[in-house]
């Protein structure tokens, strides 16, 4: 890699929208071993803020629980796909239930991954190569 | 005592416990996110699991409490949902598995309630609609006549 198209690790920001705080404190665990800067909320609602703020570093991932009260993970994939500042964000969407129609619904309006809960070391590996491929390709 | 005999001890009883399908193997993984950066983490991820699956499960158990026609069973549903989530990331597996079939009563039992309302909805209209042909023949009889007529 020459020095041109070296990407700074910590400047990749990664978002996880959660409502359960069992599963909050997994993610940010697991998070924590990876080299990139991580935000995590509780719902959508807050997601949106955070995404719609000139405060916030810019958001390269977005991973987000399916089942939420109010706003779905499904609902923030619609959001940030329906808006031209967002909707190169990739959306991973994470769920404990193996429904297929709901994955397919989910991967064909726009999220990169459909994964299923409990999540792994190995699952966030995959994502962190998908971030610093997308990277390197601006 | 011996740390080599408590540590077969702890073997064992993991050992049984996984066998009893008490646990799987997501409770192993979650031990394995202990590190020194991180030394009490399964401690307080099944703390955390331990205090929101107490309020989930005094929420289900209240909404049933409401007396048979009064229970909100999607309510129940969606917390039996919840829980399943919790229990499934620390790998509490009979809690898991006990929340699927929870789920699946409550389905069952919200059809038949829809089910109930509708066997009552048809007897109740059936006997509105009946009483008013009754009245309507009456005032014919009598040599009335009816409203639209």
């Amino acid at each position: 890699m020459s020095a041109a198209s070296t990407v700074g690790f910590g400047d990749l920001h990664i978002l996880a929208v959660d409502d359960s705080s069992v599963d909050r404190k997994l993610i940010e665990r697991l998070l924590r071993s990876s080299p990139f800067r991580v935000t995590i909320v509780d719902s959508v609602k807050k997601a949106l803020e955070l995404l719609g703020s000139l405060h916030t570093p810019k958001v390269d991932m977005i991973i987000t629980d399916y089942s939420m009260p109010e706003m779905t993970g499904y609902d923030l994939l619609k959001r940030v796909k329906a808006c031209s500042a967002l909707r190169e964000i990739p959306v991973v969407i994470v769920s404990s239930d193996n429904i297929p129609q709901r994955i397919t619904r989910c991967l064909e309006d726009g999220a990169e991954e459909f994964l299923l809960k409990p999540l792994r070391q190995p699952d966030l590996s995959r994502l962190y190569n998908l971030m610093l491929r997308n990277n390197n390709r601006h | 005592m011996d740390a080599k005999l408590l540590q077969r001890e702890l073997l064992e009883l993991t050992t049984r416990v996984l066998e009893e399908g008490v646990i799987d193997k997501q409770f192993l993984e979650i031990q394995t996110l202990r590190d020194e950066d991180n030394p009490n983490f399964t401690d307080e991820v099944v703390a955390l699991f331990f205090e929101d699956a107490q309020k989930l499960i005094n929420e289900i158990t209240k909404a049933l409490e409401q007396g048979q026609n009064y229970v909100d069973f999607g309510k129940i549903s969606a917390d039996a949902h919840q829980l399943k989530g919790i229990s499934a990331s620390v790998g509490a597996k009979r809690i898991t598995d006990l929340c699927i079939a929870f789920r699946g009563f409550c389905d069952q039992l919200i059809s038949e309630g829809s089910l109930q309302q509708l066997h009552y909805e048809f007897s109740l209209t059936k006997n509105k609609i009946e009483s008013i042909f009754k009245l309507e023949k009456q005032i014919l009889a009598a040599g009335g006549m009816l409203p639209g007529m």
